[in-house]
């Protein structure tokens, strides 16, 4: 497949502990699309997302080896700049985690940890952005004061995505983003992400294949650490290259 | 709007049935032109044509089985994406007799037409005017003209028996006009079969809108 790779992957293994949790793993991540990736509970999906902007660190007795490179820089040499990368990498989580603070000061946050704006009305000029972008602006301009719990799930996930957008990264990693939602913010969630992919590249690991369907460009199927199959996700829902797959996404094993 | 990119792939879909819906309109026009004229360069672009009209027919269908891949289509969703399928079938159909059409120009060569053609352009008329009103009725979901359409029928079915028994008297007086009598025969069968493919059109879009698949095209016999 044609395309620029922005994230790419070569012999990747990762252990926790003896455990190999990552197995040979080669990957090449499309720039600015949205990259799904799918499989059974324990096939490493969630691992390897969060290689990707290497929060793996945090876990005690992790290894990885080979190498990960983002715009060609390998991000595992001992060198790299982590909060640079968690910067350039951002990551929204399954439930949100939206600070106790208000909503004006959660996004504030980041642009201080990153010495990123001083003036105030820069500031408020970079939230208003980081708002609109998520389609929250309009319902927010008037409650910026207000606590971010006192917002609904789906409003704290988009928040949560604001609060990444305004550092302006590369990448957006989605670890299940929408499993607190119902269904209609299911989709809300999705047609954002539709639209964000103009400027970002996303990677989104789902459990919910039909998510993965409607939502990506392109498509990962991980089995038992393994990278099974990567192709653009129109083959992959209808003429996927691998049995395996197959019998993934037509439910014939779970 | 919610699935917006969704629901805009379903309006494209729309067009571009449209779109084949009028190349298929044309190459019908054209080919029964050429039979009158007995004009074979224009019968071979019209059969040359059909491979336009077939790699039409596999993009749409290509498109549809993507959204029901990929979109969970439900509802009238799901009802247009079939009957978006079941109408380009009947397109790329109507597209073949058109093709076929062609082929019996070039076949029937430079002798003269054992008669001036009259009732198969009229036949061609309505035929086309009953395909041009079921993809209206498609377009503004609009079961009652879709079950309109279908009363037009019985007057090419009628035609078709007029020409059917003209030529028929033909061969009888003059066995030797009875290759190029059954050539007529045939592209009068061929325009007969597109206005019931219209009928099948119109079916689709009772379906879409009503959600109850009904059968319009009701046999004299």
């Amino acid at each position: 497949m044609d395309f620029e790779a922005k994230i790419e992957t070569t012999d990747l293994n990762l252990y926790y502990g003896d455990f190999r949790a990552l197995i040979d793993v080669n990957i090449r991540v499309p720039a600015r699309n949205v990259t799904a990736i799918i499989g059974p509970s324990g096939c490493g999906k969630s691992t390897l997302l969060r290689c990707f902007n290497r929060m793996n660190d945090l876990i005690e007795s992790t290894k990885v080896t080979g190498r990960i490179g983002i715009d060609g820089q390998n991000i595992l040499e001992p060198d790299t700049d982590l909060i640079a990368l968690r910067r350039k990498v951002g990551m929204v989580f399954q439930r949100p985690n939206v600070f106790a603070l208000s909503i004006y000061n959660n996004l504030k946050f980041g642009l201080r940890i990153h010495n990123m704006l001083s003036r105030r009305d820069q500031i408020m000029q970079t939230i208003q952005q980081g708002l609109e972008q998520v389609g929250l602006w309009d319902d927010l301009k008037d409650r910026l004061h207000r606590s971010a719990h006192s917002l609904t799930l789906e409003q704290q996930q988009r928040l949560c995505i604001a609060r990444v957008l305004i550092l302006k990264p590369d990448i957006i990693l989605l670890d299940e983003p929408c499993s607190a939602l119902d269904p209609i913010a299911t989709l809300r969630v999705e047609e954002l992400l539709r639209v964000l992919r103009q400027h970002y590249t996303l990677v989104i690991v789902t459990h919910n294949m039909q998510q993965a369907a409607r939502a990506s460009d392109f498509t990962a199927f991980m089995y038992l650490g393994r990278l099974i199959e990567f192709a653009d996700t129109h083959r992959i829902f209808t003429n996927p290259g691998e049995k395996l797959t197959e019998d993934y996404i037509r439910g014939s094993f779970g | 709007m919610t699935r917006e990119g969704f629901h805009r792939s379903i309006k494209e879909l729309e067009r571009d049935v449209l779109q084949m819906g009028e190349m298929v309109i044309d190459a019908i026009n054209r080919s029964v032109e050429a039979l009158k004229n007995l004009d074979a360069k224009a019968a071979k672009e019209v059969v040359d044509n059909d491979e336009q009209i077939n790699r039409k027919r596999w993009q749409l269908e290509d498109k549809c089985v993507d959204l029901i891949a990929t979109q969970q289509p439900v509802a009238s969703d799901l009802r247009e994406i079939i009957a978006i399928l079941s109408i380009v079938r009947d397109l790329e159909r109507i597209g073949d007799y058109a093709e076929g059409i062609g082929k019996i120009v070039l076949m029937h060569g430079d002798e003269p037409l054992v008669k001036p053609l009259i009732d198969i352009p009229m036949m061609t008329q309505i035929a086309v005017k009953m395909l041009r009103g079921s993809l209206d009725a498609f377009v503004k979901r609009d079961a009652k003209m879709a079950r309109a359409i279908c009363s037009e029928d019985d007057e090419v079915d009628r035609l078709y028996d007029r020409v059917y028994h003209d030529l028929l008297g033909y061969m009888i007086k003059d066995p030797s006009t009875i290759t190029r009598a059954t050539y007529l025969i045939w592209a009068a069968h061929n325009i007969e079969r597109s206005a019931d493919r219209a009928t099948n059109i119109s079916e689709s879009v009772v379906y879409l809108v009503t959600g109850i698949p009904t059968e319009l095209n009701v046999s004299r016999y």
